[in-house]
């Protein structure tokens, strides 16, 4: 049996005491069988299904690798995925249906900032090792002890930004954000770090995520006469604004964020997407990488071993779910499926060279990725080029 | 200076959209004193079948715009003679939550044809912006201006000079009363019907160049549409034309002169002040009801 020092004093510790018990025999039971069982929940459908299905594709493609090859420990791994819709009270039923009837040792997901945020109380609660698929800084800020993440924070777009406008030597910059999640919170990171690279934000603008006209809010921001603008949200609102800026013969560099990373932001934006700088994880420039890059031969790997097996082209997304499986893998090793022991694993990993970047995990870093996991790069005759 | 003229071309593009979207919700007030909720869907219909009929089928503007209306008008009028005619008690309350469920089903149906995904596609012509005392103006927008006073001249000599149209406002007026003079009045409430969605259609292609089409784009835009209705005077052509420029107009300067967080509000609370202050709206001479 575990000791339940986790336990805090509060209305029920009855009951936590009583979950807490079944949980670790549950463990007990788990290490018995021959398979390790891991917990999977994504927004497979919905509106978010383009992060939730490569991601789906790409747990159950780490967990067959890991199999082939073994399994750990000589356990094989077996993976319970469950799909949340994006929705966060369908992904906190999930959970529970994980814990208490899947008896997973570790969950893996979901895709989305909210669904992160509504189903981590129960885990912190369940103590059940937890790694999210989602952007949002808040998931490992402050830092809970049985979650950690796998995707880069936006904490590390803004300062991949910032480091290219600050030696360019500008200082001025307008922002435009979407009105949702994912624009407020890059809103708040652009403000928050804008007085560390010496820059100014001179007019911070938002937008509808529908809305079909940005030109009212760009008049206003070229008003305030900026050296750059920095435009931040998921298509298709930043397609508009690149279009507006070049309608509107606005000739000043435009920064996006790594939320339009993909060939159909460039679809949709045409010819305006032309010399738009954004950064974006290594994936989507993998064949461009140098050889001395150190994430290259994972890149690499990954995509042909996606691509091969489902047959179609990789998303950058997918990742998220590789790298979160392989890192769980890492750390069940020698664990005997003791959920305590697999948290601290995890806290300890270090240099683990991932599709999103080189993982160092320490007790205060759950994210364990550095601004490098980003590289800058330019769209020229509609494709992506690397710059320094 | 520069900048407000610049809001106020802005806004002239996007009221005139609303414009065209509230001019079919008008038509249709007109001929059945209904208000049909899957407007919006009807636009992104016409939006989405004429990006799909100059893209990927190739087919030169004039004829996709036309093909993509008639379509959609056809689908307006298989809507009206399967979905609100065989309705056995036909109040108000009923034939509305009918039109709210069709706008689900059309954006299932529409998310299903075309995915989850935006498209895109390029101007009518590719004339540079116009510079006007600094402020750039779309050639696009143009083109959106333009349409609307032709198909609203268009529609305005139809209902004043044809036996057809008159016929239609006869309806309008009393169904009853133009039944027993002859007008098949089942048959003009399938035409407006069908004239309805096609101005939504329409409202659908002129707006796909400057801006992304995808399955969801429909509701604001109807919601926007149906506001624009609203404040010129449900019914009213003219009506529908002004209303939908002046909340283009109101948008953009809100947006531009106070917070670009006012955008939607804008719309709403001159809704709402309208209501109060004017309820049969601007030009607006019919007597309102509450139901």
């Amino acid at each position: 049996m575990r000791p339940l020092t986790k336990c805090k004093l509060n209305w029920m510790p009855v009951f936590i005491a009583a979950v807490c018990l079944v949980f670790s025999s549950a463990a007990f039971c788990g290490a018995a069988e021959k398979n390790y069982k891991i917990g999977g929940i994504f927004s497979v459908t919905g509106p978010a299904s383009f992060l939730g299905d490569p991601e789906k594709k790409s747990m159950e493609m780490a967990v067959e690798q890991i199999n082939n090859n073994g399994g750990i420990d000589g356990h094989m791994i077996e993976a319970v995925i469950y799909d949340t819709e994006g929705d966060p009270s369908k992904a906190v039923m999930s959970v529970s249906k994980l814990i208490n009837r899947d008896r997973v040792l570790a969950i893996i997901g979901p895709s989305r900032t909210p669904t992160s945020l509504a189903v981590i109380p129960r885990v912190q609660q369940s103590e059940i090792p937890f790694i999210s698929c989602a952007a949002g800084n808040k998931i490992v800020e402050p830092v809970k002890p049985w979650v950690f993440k796998t995707a880069q924070s936006d904490i590390l777009a803004v300062a991949s930004i910032y480091q290219h406008i600050k030696n360019q030597g500008m200082k001025a910059l307008g922002i435009i954000t979407v009105e949702n999640a994912f624009g407020e919170s890059g809103k708040e990171q652009l403000l928050d770090q804008a007085p560390e690279f010496g820059l100014q934000v001179v007019r911070s603008e938002t937008f509808g995520g529908k809305d079909s006209d940005m030109t009212a809010q760009l008049t206003k921001i070229r008003k305030e006469g900026p050296d750059a603008i920095i435009c931040w949200g998921t298509n298709p609102g930043p397609a508009v604004v690149a279009k507006n800026i070049d309608q509107l013969g606005i000739d000043i560099p435009l920064y996006q964020s790594h939320g339009v990373a993909s060939p159909k932001f460039i679809e949709l934006a045409g010819k305006a997407a032309e010399d738009i700088l954004l950064p974006t994880g290594k994936i989507l420039v993998a064949d461009l990488l140098p050889e001395s890059d150190p994430q290259k031969r994972v890149l690499t790997d990954y995509i042909k071993g996606y691509e091969n097996r489902y047959d179609t082209s990789v998303s950058g997304f997918g990742g998220y779910a590789y790298d979160a499986v392989n890192l769980l893998a890492k750390a069940l090793e020698g664990t005997g499926g003791d959920r305590g022991q697999i948290r601290k694993n995890l806290e300890n990993i270090k240099g683990h060279v991932g599709v999103s970047g080189v993982f160092n995990f320490t007790p205060a870093d759950h994210n364990g990725l550095d601004p490098d996991a980003f590289v800058m790069v330019r769209i020229k005759n509609g494709t992506w080029t690397l710059v320094k | 200076m520069q900048e407000v003229l610049q809001y106020i071309f802005s806004g002239i593009t996007s009221g005139a959209i609303y414009a065209v979207i509230a001019v079919g919700f008008s038509m249709l007030y007109n001929s059945t004193e209904l208000i049909n909720f899957a407007h919006g869907e009807f636009v992104m219909l016409g939006a989405l079948s004429f990006v799909t009929l100059s893209g990927p089928f190739q087919l030169p503007l004039l004829p996709a715009f036309i093909l993509s209306v008639a379509g959609v008008a056809v689908i307006g009028m298989l809507f009206e003679r399967l979905a609100i005619r065989t309705v056995r008690t036909p109040n108000p309350i009923v034939l509305i939550i009918i039109t709210v469920g069709a706008s689900i089903f059309l954006k299932g149906v529409g998310m299903l044809i075309w995915g989850k995904d935006a498209h895109t596609m390029p101007p009518f012509s590719g004339h540079p912006p116009l510079d006007i005392a600094g402020a750039k103006l779309l050639a696009q927008s143009l083109w959106i201006v333009a349409i609307l006073f032709i198909t609203v001249a268009g529609l305005h000599l139809f209902y004043k000079k044809t036996l057809t149209g008159k016929a239609m406002e006869a309806c309008a007026i009393s169904q009853k009363a133009a039944w027993l003079t002859g007008i098949p009045s089942k048959f003009m409430v399938l035409l407006a019907f069908g004239l309805s969605t096609g101005m939504g259609a329409v409202a659908g292609v002129i707006i796909s160049p400057i801006t992304m089409s995808s399955y969801d784009m429909g509701t604001m835009l109807g919601l926007k549409g149906f506001c624009a209705a609203m404040l010129g005077g449900l019914g009213s052509l003219w009506g529908s034309v002004i209303g939908g420029l002046l909340l283009g107009i109101l948008e953009a300067l809100g947006v531009g002169l106070v917070s670009s967080g006012l955008k939607d509000a804008t719309a709403f609370l001159l809704l709402l002040f309208i209501l109060y202050v004017r309820p049969s709206g601007i030009i607006g001479s019919v007597e309102v009801e509450r139901f």
